[in-house]
């Protein structure tokens, strides 16, 4: 049952569809009924399209491992004349890279940790405890989406100080943790969950918290692993509460490493600087490659529903 | 669902009831399942007796509600309720952080911000930044999208790869695009060239450094919107398009009166999203440009940041920040409003 239901029925996923069909498209008539040279245009039109994302993801990987000389040169080199891994040594030396990478780390894992334990407890009131205002509630923490987060920032920036938080890890981590979307995807998740066999578990005396880590958790652990995929991503990548709430190198994770990156190198090691981007971005990349459909899935659903 | 802790109850204080009910009763919305609802919006509440073990039992519940969300509702009200009526506060106030207290000057940030030249430049920088992403990856993304779900060879790898900016952090995208933009080393010397043109000077210029900016946010966000139209175009039903090419439709057509009415809950959900992320991109800026040369490529949410933790002066940056919150809940309004005539829901 548990991967019976890996997300909500509401939230069509790329995996639904991805699949070859064979009726007809939206776009036009059966696939295997269009003219040979329609189906050259339309795949030379798609390559072309891919190659506006593919030749920068290539540039930035290439740029990372060509020496200075394949970098400042004219015409341009395409492919490396050798792999020139100095660069990353270069980029690890001038600026605490290591250190960066592990508060980047500890900040995304707790971030993230603290976020989705906030965002299942509220999805499973939500879903399950029966409350008057409930609906109230929802839409009032719903709401909380439209908040532009850059708004909020010079007044956490104060709180944060008053709590004396400023350049810590509970600084960094705390104003992040609050759940809406996440809390979203989980709460249609759980809406899901054969009521049945909750009956069933609180007639043999089970509580809403064993009802909850038994039954409703379980059931829920594909969506529970799309969100926090989501929830993580967004954390790795935030970038301006870091800049705003830390001060010091050794508190700077890894996207604000990259402004004291070029600050200190400029622009002329250019070598130096992509090696960092790339070093700052291939997690996410391997993390997208990985679970590129449960990712993507989570996404549409947030916005199909 | 609040009928739920009632039927579930029912079952104590009912035994006669038939056992197969309670499922229906405790999600009466289950066997449809189909829209996003709130909870408790439907089934009205039945007029009950109220028994004394009845009330206790609506107090457990209600405290484990609360006990459930406290953590949640409390991150929420500080960090994100409280900052935006306390940054209005602020607005009104004069203060450098430094001072033990805000000191009260009333209108005075606005009047002040409002006559600045410079700020006008900035907000129209910012409504060119966000129409422009926000219309391009609305275009780009349908058209894209549409090509993608006609299944040809390579659509999913394309599509995979559309997406993956859209994962990176904005500050990677940012140095990869400066790099991209480098007038003398970058591909775009390598593209001008083509056309035997020099490489403007993206983003040390000012005629051209807002546009540095859109067309890395632009590759970034592009991708996301394509996926998402892909998955609804592929989404929508069959049967209508067989129904309209019968009658001869086809091409133009089907897009104008079938696919885009059909997908307009989707362009309504992207564009109110998309003007709320591109008005607030950030990174981009902070990497690229840092609002320069000059305020050039100075938006709003830059200088919010510029004001409040470089000049330190904080009742300029509410304001700069309240304008921000105010143009974006009137775009949400507008594009509600908008929507409540022309986005079709019936699907």
């Amino acid at each position: 049952m548990s991967s019976a239901v890996p997300t909500a029925p509401s939230a069509p996923t790329p995996s639904d569809t991805s699949l070859p069909t064979s009726g007809p498209t939206p776009t036009g008539a059966d696939p295997s009924r269009r003219p040979l040279w329609l189906r050259i245009v339309l795949t030379v039109l798609v390559i072309a399209c891919g190659l506006v994302f593919l030749v920068p993801i290539y540039w930035l990987f290439s740029g990372a491992v060509k020496s200075n000389d394949d970098i400042y040169s004219w015409p341009l080199k395409w492919i490396p004349t050798a792999l020139h891994f100095e660069n990353f040594r270069e980029a690890w030396e001038t600026v605490p890279f290591g250190r960066f990478a592990l508060n980047s780390l500890i900040t995304t894992s707790i971030g993230t940790a603290l976020e989705m334990i906030n965002a299942i407890l509220c999805a499973y009131a939500f879903a399950f405890v029966p409350f008057r205002y409930k609906n109230a509630m929802f839409l009032f923490m719903i709401g909380s989406m439209m908040l532009p987060g850059h708004v909020t920032l010079i007044v956490n920036y104060i709180t944060v100080g008053n709590l004396g938080l400023l350049n810590t890890y509970p600084g960094l981590i705390l104003p992040g943790i609050g759940s809406a979307f996440a809390m979203f995807l989980l709460y249609q998740q759980m809406r899901t969950v054969d009521p049945e066999i909750l009956q069933a578990a609180e007639v043999d005396g089970a509580g809403h918290w064993r009802r909850m880590v038994t039954i409703v958790v379980p059931m829920s652990a594909p969506m529970i692993l799309t969100a926090t995929l989501i929830v993580m991503i967004g954390k790795w990548n935030e970038y301006v509460w870091p800049l705003i709430s830390t001060n010091t190198a050794n508190m700077r994770t890894l996207p604000i490493g990259l402004l004291y990156l070029r600050s200190q190198e400029g622009y002329t090691n250019w070598g130096a600087l992509l090696a960092g981007t790339l070093m700052a971005a291939l997690p996410m990349l391997i993390l997208f490659f990985l679970a590129q459909r449960r990712i993507i899935g989570g996404m549409a659903a947030g916005a199909i529903k | 669902m609040s009928s739920s802790p009632l039927s579930r109850r029912s079952s104590v204080t009912a035994p006669t009831r038939p056992p197969g009910d309670r499922p229906r009763d405790d999600h009466p919305d289950l066997p449809t399942g189909a829209a996003a609802r709130a909870p408790g919006s439907d089934a009205p509440l039945v007029k009950r007796r109220m028994t004394p073990g009845r009330r206790r039992r609506i107090w457990r519940d209600t405290g484990l509600f609360f006990l459930l969300i406290a953590p949640n509702l409390l991150a929420i009200l500080v960090f994100s309720y409280w900052p935006s009526v306390y940054n209005i506060v602020l607005s009104f106030m004069d203060w450098n952080l430094l001072d033990p207290f805000p000191e009260w000057v009333g209108l005075a940030n606005y009047k002040d911000v409002f006559a600045d030249p410079d700020f006008w430049t900035i907000i129209l920088n910012t409504v060119v930044f966000t129409g422009v992403t926000v219309a391009g990856s609305l275009v780009g993304g349908l058209a894209l999208g549409s090509l993608l779900a006609t299944r040809v060879r390579f659509t999913g790898l394309v599509r995979t790869f559309a997406f993956a900016p859209h994962m990176l952090p904005g500050a990677a995208v940012g140095m990869l695009w400066l790099f991209m933009f480098d007038p003398n080393y970058g591909l775009s010397r390598f593209l001008f060239g083509l056309f035997g043109a020099d490489s403007p000077q993206w983003t040390t210029t000012s005629d051209w450094s807002l546009w540095a900016l859109t067309i890395a946010y632009l590759w970034q966000r592009l991708g996301f919107v394509t996926v998402i139209y892909y998955t609804a175009i592929l989404d929508l039903p069959q049967t209508l398009y067989e129904a309209a090419a019968l009658d001869g439709a086809h091409g133009w057509r089907m897009l104008r009166h079938i696919t885009l009415p059909l997908l307009s809950p989707i362009t309504f959900f992207l564009s109110v999203t998309g003007v709320i992320a591109s008005a607030q991109a950030f990174d981009l800026i902070s990497i690229m440009t840092g609002g320069g040369p000059g305020i050039s490529s100075s938006t709003l949410s830059w200088m919010v940041y510029e004001e409040a933790f470089q000049n330190f002066d904080i009742g300029r940056a509410s304001a700069a920040a309240t304008t921000l919150f105010a143009l974006l809940l009137m775009m949400t309004f507008i594009q509600v409003r908008f929507s409540n005539k022309r986005v079709n829901y019936a699907s």
